[in-house]
């Protein structure tokens, strides 16, 4: 077996693994596992319908799996995508709704606006990192709680005392009526298109450009860095804001796409969050971002139908899904048991 | 006619059956990992009461070897015999358990203990679940009397010289009953006297029954302290060889496979105008305490001032402050005239810098970035290995190729991870990054540390050939050797001050030791009183 064909095996004995083990946890809750995964399977890719509203799911999947694995790839550990993320959601749906521009101007402005309130968020956390040496852990799970906090308030303003921000004008929306059409009317909207953009611009960044090369370094090695002459603080603050730019975009999908609009939240979104396993996933290569949200969201989305075509409870539903994430995310151990099995065959 | 055919062939038999005198035995031992053979069919017999050096170049498959006999590794083919029968050494205990004892040659020490606790951390004896070390501190006197160690057991680690740390850990092993010591490059850190002590100490050993086996590739000391030396090299057992019977130019030969040049050649230096000049240097280190303390120096154009001086001295602080990575409490540093004082790093590299530093892997490489990458490190920023904040990896991958080839820097290619490189690899690469620069100061700080005789000729080669190019270059090392081989003028540091400058053709290794410890030259007189004094105090 060569390295590349064991590289399409793992994610495929995983998947496999997970979808069996599943089965067992559905068939000892006296439930029927074929009918489960056939609910699931249709609910992904059953008709053109859901395979629209799995593609929606995945666009903002893409966006905060990127903002964790840029943090990553330059040394640090960004917990915040979640609240990156909201306060880009608020931002693009305040600006989409207060101001009323032709939509070559007011879309850009909305999507820019998002990242630019997810950067402000990340702004934080990496001054703090560069400047105090506060770990970033602490300080991003903290400004998660305050960006809920400030959302909701904001929310309650800008609406004049109402639990919903205004619809935003079409001028700034991401949704697409051909998209849609092509879909059998699902909430398909162009914001896919956002997310797969960026990963080109993650990869460029990371890849291409001189500050690419200084933020990789930095992440890999602060001493080295200093002493190569680049400004260490400034990376570091740098990668903050790049992250969270992603993540705002991540919540201007929600935003300007999926709802046109923001809703009091009642808690976090979770997306932020699933953003770590979806970057871990991929191995945090902007490639593999893709293949990791398309996993979580396919997953996410597909589940729904399990409940209505397979009276399988929610409950079991997302033992399933979590067991599948998880036999995933185990690759590393099938990796290893494929090349066990490899040399045996060389030594024979 | 019979009778005597007879007695010879019992003679024939006795010399076959008697590998007893033999205390350790590896018979042809092949370690292989992957497809790489770290071992390649090596023989290794210990006399009892020897000191057997095992001689090779870095990479060359030592460690690995003594890890095999330390139970660390299990090899593939051969085997192990300790006092003729033979063993199967699984783990490091039971290499314990047969008497076999590791000096590592990075000390396994816990700086805030005492010399005793040190000693019996991890087999502590007690007294109802209660630490007794006051028997344990008997012993550690009573051992240290018989071997002549002279190791206070009350004394705490921090306290003591880097000398008296290894006796310690020589004490350690004699504690737990080591009758064979294996000395992982004992001298690698001890200043000249500290290693004359050193080779008392292990006669002493051998003396008292112990069996030696001393892991190095610094040629001279073998010669002084050895009885036979097994040379490998590539993984392979080149053989061994009587001491008495070899030279060291022998055994260069034998290890490298090659002939190599000891005695650097070079004409005489041509030494002009100031290029680094440093005034009433005060530094501090990270702890904030004074390191360097009002400093003078100069490094002139064509020549090469080597800085001597015990570790700890103020050298890191230093050249730390000379290249912008630690702040300069008070002082003056220019390079070409041009004030340099607390300029940001990268300022000083474009004044004409080029800093080998002294701890490559914490600042010299970034371990998890490609060779090329690496080899870009200080350039990358400008053109043409970047044009509009964008990177031109082609080029980047071309000066990676050059540095390749001209430093002969072993790797798979550019794309291979610095991490993955041997020590050696990874500071030629580095070598070949700062002086490919060609820049007006050189700063090599420990540039040839645990690196071969090979390697080390071909560095000091480099650093020579900057010098008849003109350019300054400051090297600062441990090794008194390197330091009187290649530098034109010697500066001795001590405790954070220049203490004396002098010529390497006008003094000797002893008076740069004494030096170093921190006595003028005037006062060599009163050095002598004294440590006859000491003696008659013990």
């Amino acid at each position: 077996m060569s390295n590349r064909v064991i590289k399409i095996l793992v994610p495929a004995i995983s998947i496999i693994l997970g979808l069996l083990v599943g089965a067992v946890v559905m068939l000892f809750s006296g439930y029927d596992p074929v009918a489960g995964y056939i609910a699931l399977w249709n609910g992904i890719f059953g008709d053109s319908y859901a395979i629209g509203e799995t593609i929606r799911q995945i666009s903002p999947y893409i966006l905060a799996g990127l903002a964790v694995a840029f943090a990553f790839r330059t040394g640090l550990f960004n917990i915040g995508v979640e609240g990156q993320l909201m306060v880009g959601w608020f931002a693009s749906a305040y600006v989409g709704a207060a101001f009323e521009l032709p939509m070559y101007i007011h879309l850009p402005f909305a999507l820019l606006a998002a990242a630019l309130a997810g950067a402000l968020w990340g702004l934080v956390p990496g001054i703090l990192k560069a400047t105090l040496r506060v770990h970033e852990v602490i300080v991003t799970i903290m400004m998660n709680y305050i960006a809920l906090h400030v959302v909701n308030a904001l929310i309650k303003t800008v609406s004049g005392g109402s639990y919903k921000t205004d619809k935003i004008h079409p001028t700034a929306s991401l949704r697409s009526e051909f998209l849609s059409n092509l879909t059998d009317y699902s909430t398909l909207h162009f914001g896919i298109f956002v997310a797969l953009a960026m990963v080109v611009v993650m990869w460029f960044i990371l890849e291409k450009t001189k500050t690419g090369f200084e933020l990789k370094s930095v992440g890999f090695n602060q001493n080295a860095s200093h002493y190569a002459g680049m400004n260490v603080n400034k990376n570091i603050i740098l990668s903050m804001v790049i992250s969270g730019a992603f993540a705002g975009l991540g919540g201007a999908m929600e935003g300007l796409g999926t709802f046109g609009s923001m809703t009091n939240q009642g808690g976090f979104t979770g997306i932020g969050f699933d953003g770590i396993a979806v970057a871990l996933l991929g191995a945090n290569s902007p490639l593999g971002v893709i293949f990791g949200a398309s996993l979580f969201g396919s997953l996410k989305y597909g589940a729904n139908n399990m409940p209505n075509a397979a009276s399988i409870p929610l409950e079991i539903v997302s033992i399933v899904i979590a067991l599948i994430i998880f036999f995933v995310a185990c690759g590393y151990i099938i990796r290893v048991g494929l090349e066990r099995l490899n040399k045996k065959k060389e030594a024979k | 006619m019979f009778i005597l055919l007879a007695n010879y062939k019992e003679k024939l038999l006795y010399e076959e059956v008697k590998p007893l005198e033999y205390v350790i035995e590896m018979l042809n031992i092949t370690k292989q990992f992957g497809n790489f053979r770290a071992n390649d069919n090596i023989t290794l017999q210990l006399r009892k009461g020897e000191i057997h050096a095992l001689l090779g170049e870095n990479g060359a498959g030592k460690t690995t070897l003594m890890n095999v006999l330390f139970g660390l590794y299990q090899p593939e083919e051969g085997e192990i015999r300790v006092n003729g029968k033979k063993v199967n050494i699984t783990s490091p205990n039971v290499a314990n358990d047969l008497g076999i004892g590791m000096v590592h040659q990075h000390f396994m020490l816990v700086e805030n203990l005492t010399v005793t606790e040190n000693i019996i951390l991890g087999n502590e004896p007690r007294k109802m679940g209660i630490v007794n070390s006051k028997d344990a501190a008997k012993k550690v006197a009573e051992i240290s009397k018989t071997y002549g160690l002279n190791v206070d057991p009350f004394a705490k680690i921090e306290d003591i010289s880097v000398g008296m740390q290894q006796r310690v850990e020589i004490l350690k092993t004699l504690y737990r009953g080591a009758n064979i010591l294996i000395f992982d490059e004992p001298t690698a850190s001890l200043t000249p006297q500290e290693i004359q002590e050193l080779i008392g100490i292990m006669k002493k050993l051998i003396t008292e029954g112990k069996s030696i086996i001393i892991i190095t590739h610094k040629l001279q000391e073998i010669m002084d302290v050895s009885d036979r030396v097994t040379v490998i090299r590539k993984g392979q057992g080149i053989g061994t060889v009587v001491t008495s019977e070899t030279n060291p130019e022998e055994l260069a030969t034998l290890m490298v496979g090659r002939q190599v040049t000891f005695k650097t050649e070079k004409g005489p230096a041509n030494p002009q105008e100031d290029v680094l000049n440093i005034e009433n240097l005060v530094v501090l280190d990270y702890r904030g305490v004074e390191k360097v303390k009002g400093l003078n120096l100069s490094v002139r154009k064509g020549e090469i001032v080597g800085l001597a001086g015990i570790d700890g001295n103020g050298q890191s602080e230093l050249i730390e402050a000379i290249a912008g990575l630690r702040k300069v409490k008070s002082g003056k540093i220019t390079i070409n005239s041009k004030d340099i004082t607390s300029l940001k790093t990268r300022k000083i590299t474009e004044s004409g810098l080029g800093h080998i530093p002294q701890d490559r892997h914490k600042h010299g490489l970034v371990l998890d970035f490609s060779v090329g990458y690496n080899a870009a490190l200080q350039e990358y920023y400008h053109a043409p290995f970047s044009k509009n904040g964008l990177m031109h990896y082609e080029v980047v991958a071309e000066k990676a190729k050059k540095i390749i080839e001209e430093y002969d820097v072993r790797t798979q290619g550019e794309h291979e991870l610095a991490r993955a490189l041997s020590g050696g690899n990874q500071q030629k690469l580095i070598i070949g990054r700062e002086v490919s620069r060609d820049p007006d100061l050189l700063i090599a700080a420990l540039p040839t540390r645990g690196l071969d005789v090979g390697a080390i000729e071909f560095i000091h080669k480099r650093l020579i050939e900057q010098r008849d190019k003109g350019k300054a270059v400051f090297l600062i090392s441990f090794e008194l050797d390197e330091v009187m081989n290649v530098s034109d003028r010697i500066a001795v540091i001590h405790d954070g001050q220049i203490v004396d400058t002098v010529i390497p053709s006008e003094t000797t290794e002893k008076e740069l030791g004494l030096l170093m410890a921190g006595h003028s030259k005037d006062d060599k007189g009163k050095h002598e009183r004294k440590e006859g004094a000491d003696r008659d105090v013990q």
